[in-house]
């Protein structure tokens, strides 16, 4: 009953070491729903996590091409269709002239979608969220490493899951209230 | 990895990037307590002040401008570009070294970049708002600077792709954004730990705010890692195409002086030469301000010093190759303007300009003048003088000559000419004040994971 009331257990481990083997040890014990935090990128806890791919250069990759064939149509509308001038009759789609406009917004659109792109995918900004009802939690962007397992997780069952994260290496577990 | 693994076998830690024993909680909290402290140190009122009071003169000077129009400052024809093109060349160009650490140094694995990237990139962004204001100032009509702009007018008129002020518009329009968009995300993650640091409840609503709930996820940073670095790949051509656009204002006229195929190039390597020598000329007042020698070491202070001679290198080649096509060329314009460059009215600037960037910077092939941290000040604040000449070399000095001598002129800059420029150093020293006040000068999480990566070679 009382995990109605929990978003989840929050575990804190020593080091960045612990906390990837820890997390290595929560998946293979087949928890899906949880989450590691760190106050920096951590080599290798992604994967430990089970999260290996990112949509990221996709995202780049389709922020640029729309930067350049916009880019590249608005110099081509203005110059031949809407504003033509005729200087000694060269031509009106003179497109060596018009690269170096199509490179910045190709960049600029890019650069547009890649931080707009990891921020929705991030789902941020989100001002508030359960974890930060926990005190310690504040330590995880000083020298705290965290694991978060959801009891929204099929797994998730109260007391074993405590244990299995002190097993698993946490120096401490605290309870998250939803 | 492999560098680091070199380190060991020297048993040398002169080649550490961070000297003295840290722990993840004690560089967050020495990086945060500049930013988190309650009384502001005198000294920075003191520099803000300074500051502040040439952004006033700045203000002044500009009003005055929209007073009376451009005719305040020394320009006439011939020599219809002055200071406010020597300044726009002079500033974006400083800040592209902001982007060179930050973007090519990331790319290139150099871990020393991590303790200067970030007030590198500040620098990048107050020097492109300062390099941003003199185009618009130099319009004669500033109200109409949105004519650059392509969007439906009811007038019908549309701007010209074919030349390349606007590609400068975009390409600088393009580079402030990118570098604005690199910056924040950088900060992301130290914003996030100001909030959870900070004791005022302002101060932790106002980081907590910039942060955007941001808390370290695990999922988190593998995207912000990805875009980071996708970021760096977009932002290492994006800084050579602005310097490169830039010079093609210039190249791709027909003015002697102006016409070179080796300006994009050589325009390139002069903004990171440039560049470097203002982020030694911040970053050495800075660290023994704020006694940040542990973070920003004598190492860093060596390898900015060796970039700066090899990219002064290259810009001395490109003013060899320059004299060498004036005279292999046999064309009797380029030849003269290339005997008026250094013998004629202005000659002084040409030797005074060969004395700062070619010869003075050739000291720092000694080992002990890269490790003098006064000698090292001394020579980028030459270099930061001799880049500004060279702009006002190719500016000015070509323009007062051109092909027919009835139409020859000089040009001497007003007192309005010099207010105006001081008045932008100003600007940029105070929004470099402002943002050691209110933000971490050096990357906190990248600190962190600086020493995570060391920590994990010596074991």
């Amino acid at each position: 009953m009382a995990d109605a009331q929990l978003y989840g257990l929050l575990a804190e481990f020593r080091d960045p070491e612990a906390l990837v083997d820890g997390a290595r040890r929560v998946r293979e014990a087949g928890y899906r729903r949880f989450d590691a935090f760190s106050p920096m990128p951590i080599e290798g806890l992604a994967e430990a996590i089970g999260f290996t791919r990112t949509r990221m250069p996709l995202v780049v990759l389709i922020g640029g091409l729309i930067g350049a064939v916009a880019g590249y149509l608005l110099q081509y509308w203005v110059s031949v269709i809407a504003y033509p001038l005729n200087v000694g009759g060269r031509p009106l789609n003179s497109w060596p002239y018009f690269i170096p406009v199509t490179f910045e917004t190709t960049v600029l659109v890019a650069a547009l979608f890649g931080v707009l792109g990891m921020l929705a995918l991030n789902g941020l900004p989100r001002p508030h969220h359960p974890l930060f009802a926990v005190e310690q939690f504040a330590h995880a962007t000083r020298d705290g490493f965290f694991l978060c397992i959801e009891t929204a997780d099929a797994r998730f069952a109260g007391d074993e899951t405590r244990r299995l994260l002190v097993e698993a290496g946490a120096t401490e577990v605290f309870d998250v209230p939803a | 990895m492999a560098q680091s693994g070199k380190n060991l076998k020297h048993g040398s830690t002169r080649q550490q990037p961070l000297v003295g024993d840290y722990t993840f909680g004690s560089v967050t909290d020495k990086i945060s307590a500049i930013v988190l402290r309650g009384r502001t140190p005198r000294n920075w009122y003191f520099g803000f002040a300074v500051a502040f009071l040439l952004v006033m003169v700045l203000l002044w000077s500009v009003g005055y401008l929209f007073l009376r129009g451009v005719g305040i400052w020394g320009i006439n024809m011939p020599v219809a570009w002055g200071f406010a093109i020597v300044n726009f060349v002079w500033w974006i160009g400083i800040g592209h070294a902001g982007t060179l650490i930050s973007a090519i140094l990331l790319l290139l694995r150099q871990q020393w970049r991590t303790s200067i990237n970030r007030f590198a990139e500040a620098m990048t962004l107050f020097a492109v708002a300062c390099a941003g204001l003199f185009p618009l100032l130099h319009l004669g009509r500033p109200e109409y600077f949105y004519y650059l702009v392509p969007y439906p007018a009811t007038t019908g008129m549309w701007p010209q792709f074919r030349s390349p002020l606007m590609w400068d518009f975009f390409a600088v329009a393009t580079y402030a954004t990118v570098s604005l968009f690199f910056w924040y995300v950088g900060l992301i993650p130290d914003l996030a730990t100001l909030r959870d640091r900070a004791k005022r409840r302002f101060s932790r609503i106002a980081y907590g705010f910039l942060a955007m709930g941001w808390r370290g996820s695990a999922r988190h940073w593998q995207r912000y890692q990805r875009a980071y670095l996708l970021l760096a790949g977009l932002a290492t051509p994006l800084v050579v195409s602005v310097h490169t656009i830039v010079s093609l204002d210039f190249a791709v006229s027909i003015i002697p002086g102006w016409h070179t195929t080796v300006f994009p190039p050589y325009f390139v390597a002069g903004a990171i030469y440039s560049g470097f020598a203002m982020v030694l000329t911040i970053a050495i007042p800075l660290r023994a301000v704020y006694g940040l020698q542990d973070l920003v070491t004598a190492r860093h202070l060596d390898n900015m010093a060796k970039v700066m001679l090899a990219s002064g290198l290259v810009v001395a080649y490109g003013y060899l190759i320059e004299a060498f096509i004036a005279w292999y060329s046999g064309n009797l314009f380029e030849r003269y303007m290339m005997l008026n460059r250094a013998f004629g009215e202005y000659g002084w600037c040409y030797w005074l300009l060969i004395a700062s960037n070619i010869v003075v910077p050739q000291l720092l092939w000694f080992r002990s003048v890269r490790h003098s941290v006064p000698l090292l000040f001394v020579i980028a604040l030459v270099i930061n003088v001799g880049m500004w000449l060279e702009r006002f070399i190719i500016v000015v000095v070509s323009l007062s000559r051109d092909f027919l001598p009835s139409s020859w002129g000089l040009y001497v800059p007003t007192f309005w000419d010099w207010a105006t420029f001081i008045g932008t150093i100003g600007l940029f020293a105070a929004l470099l004040f402002v943002f050691i006040r209110l933000l971490p000068m050096i990357s906190i999480f990248e600190m962190r994971e600086l020493l995570e990566e060391s920590k994990g070679e010596h074991s």
